[in-house]
C-alpha cells in the first residue's frame, strides 16, 4: 500500500514537470506530436528507472562504503550519461523514425535535470532500493503523462485561430501553466 | 591528509567510468546499425563546423544525404571546392561541378534604364506581382521586378535589391540555387565565378520592343556573334548566349555590343 501511494504520489501529486518544474526542455520541445512525445516518455522512463536503480547501488555500495558521498553528483551524471548513450543506440537500432523525430532531445536527456533530480531526491529521502525504483518509475510515468497530454492539446490547438502574439511557444507555456494548476488539484489525494 | 582520500575517489569514479565505457562498447557492437561505409568517410573530409549552411542539420546529416544522392558533393559552402573534390573522389564520381559557380541576375534594368508600365502597389513578392496584368509592372516582361523574392530565399545574405533590381554579392554566394527557384521570371542563373563576361539580359523580345522598354537590353543584333573569334556566342530567340567553355574573355563582344547588354563583371560594381 505504501509503495502504491508512493507511485501515485510520484505520478500525480509530485508530478516532475508540473509540480517540481524539472525537465521543461523536452516537455516543450518534443510535445508537438503525441507519437514522438510518447516515444520520448518511454525513453525517459527507461533512463529514469534504470538510473534510480543504478545510482542507488552506486551510492550505497560504492560511495557510502568508501565514505566519498560528496562525489554523488559526478557519479550520478556518469550513470545517467551512460544510460542515455545506451538508449540512443537502442532507439537508433529499433526505430530510426523515432530517432529522427526525437532528434537533439534524445542526447539532451543526459542533461535533463529531472533524471538527475530524481536520483538526488531518492538519495536525500533515503529510499530503499524498491522505493527508489518505484519513485523513479512513477516520476517517469508522470513525465510521460504530462508530455502526452500537452502534445494532445498542442495537436488540437494547432489549427485554432490563436491571436498572433500567442502563437507558438507563448500559448504552449500558458497551456502548461493551466495544466500545472489542474494538477494542483491532486495535492489533496495523498497526505 | 590520508592518501586514501584521493585514491578511493579516483579509483571508484575511474572504475565506474571504465565499467560503463566497456558496457557501452559492448552495446555499440550489439546494436550496431549498418551504415553505408561511405558515410563516415565523407563525414571525415567535411569541415565539421556543423553550421547548417548546406541546408541539413549538420555535417553528419549532410554526409548521409550526399551518399544517398540527396545532396550534391559540392553542397558544403564552408569546404568549397577542396571538400567537393574529396567527396566526389569518395563517391567515385567525376567532380564536374568543381568550378565555383555563383548566381547571376540576367538583368540590368535599373530604375533609370528600364521603363515601368504602371505603378505597382502591393505585396512585396515577385511571384504575386508576376500574376498581375502584363506579368508585373515592368515594361519588359522578362526583366527583374525587384520585389525581393530572391532576397527572401537567400539564406546567406548574398542577394540584395539595389536600384530596383536584384544584385548578387558573389563573395557571399554559395550557389545553393535557392534564388534560382524563387525567381518567377527565371532570371537567375548559376554561372562560373571565374568567367567575367556575361550577357545581362533575359529578354526574348525583338530588338524594337526591347529598345522601347529598356536602354540596356539585348536586341539580338548578332554583332557579338560576328566579332567573336571563338564561336562562343550564339543568338537564340533574340537573346545572346555565351558558351562559358569556349569563352576566353577577350572582351571583343563587350566592346562591340551596342546596348551594353554584355558586361564584364567588374563593371557592375
Amino acid at each position: 500500500m505504501e509503495l502504491l501511494l508512493l507511485f501515485i504520489g510520484a505520478v500525480l501529486v509530485n508530478n516532475v514537470v508540473l509540480t517540481r518544474f524539472l525537465g521543461i526542455c523536452p516537455f516543450l520541445g518534443v510535445s508537438k506530436k503525441v507519437e514522438t512525445s510518447f516515444g520520448m516518455g518511454l525513453a525517459v522512463t527507461f533512463v529514469m528507472t534504470l538510473a534510480s536503480l543504478i545510482s542507488y547501488l552506486v551510492y550505497k555500495y560504492i560511495l557510502v562504503t568508501l565514505h566519498i558521498e560528496y562525489l554523488y553528483t559526478i557519479a550520478f551524471i556518469l550513470v545517467i550519461a551512460s544510460l542515455v548513450q545506451l538508449v540512443e543506440m537502442v532507439i537508433q537500432k529499433s526505430s530510426p523514425s523515432l530517432y529522427q523525430a526525437l532528434g537533439v532531445y534524445l542526447p539532451l536527456i543526459t542533461t535533463n535535470c529531472a533524471v538527475l533530480g530524481i536520483a538526488v531526491i531518492n538519495m536525500q529521502a533515503e529510499y530503499s532500493l524498491i522505493k527508489s525504483i518505484i519513485n523513479g518509475f512513477g516520476t517517469a510515468v508522470g513525465f510521460t503523462l504530462a508530455i502526452v497530454i500537452l502534445a494532445g492539446i498542442r495537436e488540437r490547438i494547432q489549427f485554432n485561430d490563436i491571436p498572433k502574439s500567442f502563437k507558438g511557444y507563448p500559448i504552449v507555456l500558458i497551456t502548461a501553466g493551466l495544466m500545472a494548476i489542474a494538477f494542483l488539484g491532486f495535492s489533496g489525494l495523498i497526505k | 591528509m590520508e592518501w586514501t582520500s584521493i585514491l578511493y575517489p579516483a579509483l571508484s569514479i575511474g572504475g565506474l567510468g571504465i565499467v560503463f565505457g566497456l558496457g557501452l562498447g559492448v552495446a555499440a557492437k550489439k546494436f550496431a546499425i549498418e551504415v553505408d561505409p561511405k558515410v563516415p568517410k565523407v563525414r571525415e573530409v567535411l569541415p565539421g563546423a556543423n553550421c547548417g549552411g548546406c541546408g541539413f542539420a549538420g555535417c553528419d546529416a549532410f554526409a548521409k544525404a550526399v551518399v544517398e544522392g540527396k545532396a550534391k558533393p559540392n553542397g558544403c559552402p564552408v569546404g568549397g571546392s577542396d571538400v567537393a573534390a574529396k567527396v566526389s573522389a569518395i563517391l567515385g564520381i567525376e567532380s564536374s561541378d568543381d568550378v565555383k559557380k555563383v548566381a547571376f541576375v540576367k538583368c540590368q534594368g535599373t530604375c533609370d534604364k528600364a521603363k515601368e508600365k504602371y505603378e505597382y502597389v502591393g505585396v512585396m513578392d515577385c511571384k504575386n506581382a508576376n500574376f498581375l496584368q502584363g506579368n508585373g509592372s515592368k515594361a519588359c516582361e522578362y526583366g527583374c521586378l525587384g520585389l525581393g523574392s530572391c532576397v527572401n530565399a537567400c539564406m546567406f545574405d548574398a542577394i540584395h535589391i539595389i536600384d530596383g533590381i536584384a544584385k548578387v554579392d558573389e563573395e557571399k554566394c554559395t550557389s545553393c540555387g535557392m534564388c534560382v527557384e524563387a525567381c518567377p521570371k527565371n532570371l537567375i542563373d548559376l554561372v562560373p565565378y571565374d568567367n567575367n563576361v556575361r550577357v545581362s539580359c533575359n529578354s526574348n523580345n525583338k530588338g524594337k520592343d526591347v529598345k522601347l522598354s529598356c536602354d540596356v537590353g539585348c536586341i539580338g543584333c548578332r554583332l557579338c556573334t560576328k566579332v567573336c573569334e571563338f564561336d562562343a556566342i550564339s543568338v537564340e530567340n533574340n537573346l545572346a548566349k555565351i558558351d562559358y567553355d569556349k569563352c576566353t574573355m577577350c572582351m571583343k563582344c563587350v566592346e562591340k555590343c551596342p546596348t551594353h547588354a554584355i558586361i564584364v563583371k567588374e563593371q557592375e560594381k
